[in-house]
């Protein structure tokens, strides 16, 4: 890492003060204040986002910042960074940093007022811009919710992968069973469908059973994933990575040749029950659940088994409860997550959930970062966004991924954000300058 | 009633006999050392009464309760805790979070209190936190806690390896080789470290050695170890006096 760590070069240190330069009046701004200038940006490319975008000669308003249309008409690149600057990024740091004051204080205010209070509200307003943002296009909503679903994945696996330091491959496998359990139970019981035959019970009734029914395919693949906890009991390492490859195809073959579920033509017509604030909210929860989780002396136990089982063992930690734990609690989540995807795709196949989905999943994971949860989101949205950017490549964007994690490998074996603790009623504080930060920005000036 | 009693204990790994008929008998406050010649089997001791090696014969007895075929979890949160020869700490964690772990065994909030985070978690975690930096302020890297162990300087990484050893709240502490590696300077703090933890807190401790600086002025009891077998037991002025260790291990003093 250090070698490429080149800070006497003089193009670098210009850079970084540019930058220090750009930072400074908004080094002070709170989340809060963030948040607003984001609300602002969305709201205001509802309102003129289209006139800027035919202006600029584009036809619509580019969908994901216009990372898809930078392949597929790269003489737009000016337009769709002029665009993003006017629209996003100028509105947002404006915002930010006119509002330091007023967000400050009312951040401390709300903390004052009652802590979950503020949590709420910022999760609330992170909501709203997510919310007016997808409003513009149903690609944009497809994209978002898929990377909602994909940031539970990243954590839960993160969980086994990172913070437990297994190299579990079964993943898709966990996945498949909480999107088909999900599935077969939404579509057998609530919906008219020429597979199943007549809805057994009124729809109505499936938008609250909903919750219920994500929680029974996360069970479901948790029961599964004891099939990869045992063994992991006496191997580690290379050994239970093939176990554990070896229990994806497993699943997938599984679903392949049961014809109650639609064998290898799949299975469709999930309603529509996956909206946005549903996907979000289990996102929310996942995140904080797991959170809490790795955080506890119990979550920490993970790590302890990672770094030294003998050292873990003889200081108390039940090593075979600890692991049992980690893969059926990440397997709950990729579960649920599962069948949320199943309702946001609205279709499954046993072919979705194979080696692809395997290498897409543990890319999130370790370009993300190891053993943290801001890695995980930064992961999943990196890789999702990468993605969709490189579709018009179509299949030789597998050539760019794997090339891109091989770098990540090189200069950050760990991950882009790696080893931390995701603390939310920290990032959530008031942001004052203390007297030193001002002493010492004056004496750098 | 001795606290760990230790009859007629013996290994094999394979065709090898690491430890023969070893017997012991610890009672609470005494400090014992083994001594005895590389290889001699007193680390193979150490891992058969803390359940890493389970013995092909004989019997562990702790307050009456039989240790053999328990886990070395299940051993060490009855009370028995160990540090080791080479150093095992987890590379990433902190120290505090080092000491912390080891009160798993205490922590009652389970899962529940994992996932959600309820106020018992927060009570119990407050409690474990507060005992951490007590033990850490006892073996005097008080200022070390929020470091990742990995940066810290040999003596510290011992030091903490016996934080984390107490906040089991051991019966007995059993300590692999604790001046291992240590110039005289550290030397001399860590055996007062060792006194002053065995003053404050009382348990027993039976500790192996190669300095015999360290064992003749901290233990009451040794006993000598060659190929698995005792050859001696006693006072530390009768071990250095007795023949037999002295030709197998202490050596003899050349006259020219």
């Amino acid at each position: 890492m250090a070698a490429t760590n080149n800070n006497s070069s003089p193009v670098r240190r210009r850079i970084s003060q540019i930058f220090a330069r750009i930072r400074e009046p908004v080094s002070g701004a709170p989340l809060l204040g963030w948040l607003l200038g984001a609300l602002v940006a969305v709201i205001l490319e509802q309102l003129i986002g289209l006139s800027l975008a035919r202006m600029l000669g584009m036809s619509r308003i580019p969908a994901l910042f216009g990372i898809v249309i930078v392949l597929q008409k790269p003489s737009l690149i000016p337009s769709v960074i002029l665009y993003d600057l006017l629209i996003y990024v100028l509105p947002t740091y404006i915002i930010a940093w006119l509002s330091t004051a007023f967000a400050n204080w009312s951040a401390a205010k709300l903390l004052n007022f009652n802590k979950w209070v503020a949590v709420l509200v910022h999760i609330v307003l992170i909501y709203a811009v997510l919310h007016i943002w997808c409003d513009v296009s149903d690609y944009r909503l497809l994209v978002v919710r898929l990377i909602l679903v994909a940031i539970i994945i990243t954590a839960s696996l993160n969980v086994i992968n990172g913070y437990m330091g297994e190299f579990s491959c079964s993943h898709p496998g966990f996945i498949a069973l909480g999107a088909y359990m999900a599935s077969v139970l939404t579509v057998g019981l609530f919906v008219d469908d020429n597979f199943y035959g007549p809805a057994l019970l009124p729809t109505n009734l499936g938008h609250f059973l909903f919750p219920v029914i994500l929680i029974l395919g996360g069970v479901v693949a948790a029961l599964g994933s004891i099939i990869v906890a045992v063994p992991s009991f006496k191997t580690r390492g290379d050994y239970l990575a093939i176990i554990s490859l070896a229990f994806m195809f497993m699943v997938k073959s599984l679903f392949e040749n049961l014809e109650f579920v639609g064998g290898a033509r799949g299975l469709g017509g999930q309603p529509d029950w996956a909206t946005l604030p549903v996907v979000f909210s289990w996102t929310i929860l996942s995140i904080w659940i797991i959170n809490n989780f790795v955080r506890s002396t119990f979550g920490k136990s993970l790590n302890a088994v990672r770094d030294d089982e003998i050292a873990a063992n003889a200081m108390t930690v039940n090593t075979r409860r600890t692991k049992m734990t980690a893969f059926l609690f990440g397997a709950f989540w990729a579960g649920v997550a599962g069948g949320l995807f199943a309702h946001v795709i609205r279709y499954v196949n046993p072919s979705t959930f194979g080696i692809q989905m395997l290498a897409e999943v543990l890319a999130m994971v370790y370009f993300g970062g190891l053993n943290s949860i801001q890695g995980s989101i930064v992961g999943a949205f990196s890789i999702n966004l990468l993605s969709e950017a490189l579709r018009p490549l179509e299949i030789y964007k597998w050539l760019i991924i794997p090339l891109l994690l091989i770098l990540v490998m090189i200069y950050r074996p760990t991950g882009l954000i790696s080893f931390t603790e995701f603390d939310f009623m920290n990032m959530i504080q008031p942001k004052r300058k203390t007297k030193e930060e001002v002493e010492y920005a004056a004496a750098a000036d | 009633m001795p606290l760990l009693q230790i009859d007629h204990m013996t290994h094999f790994f394979g065709g090898l006999r690491a430890v023969h008929d070893f017997n012991l008998e610890v009672v609470p406050g005494q400090v014992r050392g083994l001594i005895g010649p590389n290889g001699a089997g007193k680390t193979t001791i150490f891992n058969l009464i803390t359940g890493i090696y389970s013995p092909t014969e004989g019997t562990i007895n702790l307050e009456g309760d039989n240790l053999v075929g328990l886990y070395p979890h299940q051993i060490a949160a009855k009370g028995l805790a160990r540090t080791f020869q080479n150093l095992r700490l987890w590379r990433h964690m902190t120290v505090l979070e080092h000491v912390k772990q080891a009160r798993y065994s205490k922590l009652k909030y389970g899962l529940i209190g994992a996932f959600f985070g309820t106020p018992r978690r927060q009570r119990e975690e407050e409690q474990s936190d507060r005992i951490a930096r007590e033990l850490l302020e006892l073996v005097g890297i008080s200022h070390l806690a929020d470091q990742v162990v990995t940066n810290l300087p040999y003596g510290a990484q011992r030091r903490v390896e016996l934080a984390r050893a107490l906040a089991i709240e051991p019966k007995i502490l059993f300590l692999d080789e604790p001046t291992a590696g240590m110039n005289p300077e550290e030397l001399d703090q860590m055996m007062d470290i060792i006194r002053q933890v065995h003053n404050e807190l009382g348990m027993a401790i039976y500790l192996i050695e190669h300095r015999m600086k360290v064992v003749m002025e901290l233990c009451q009891v040794i006993q000598t170890l060659v190929f698995g077998e005792v050859i001696a037991e006693g006072t530390p002025d009768e071990i250095r006096k007795d023949p037999a260790v002295i030709d197998a291990y202490l050596g003899k003093e050349v006259e020219f």
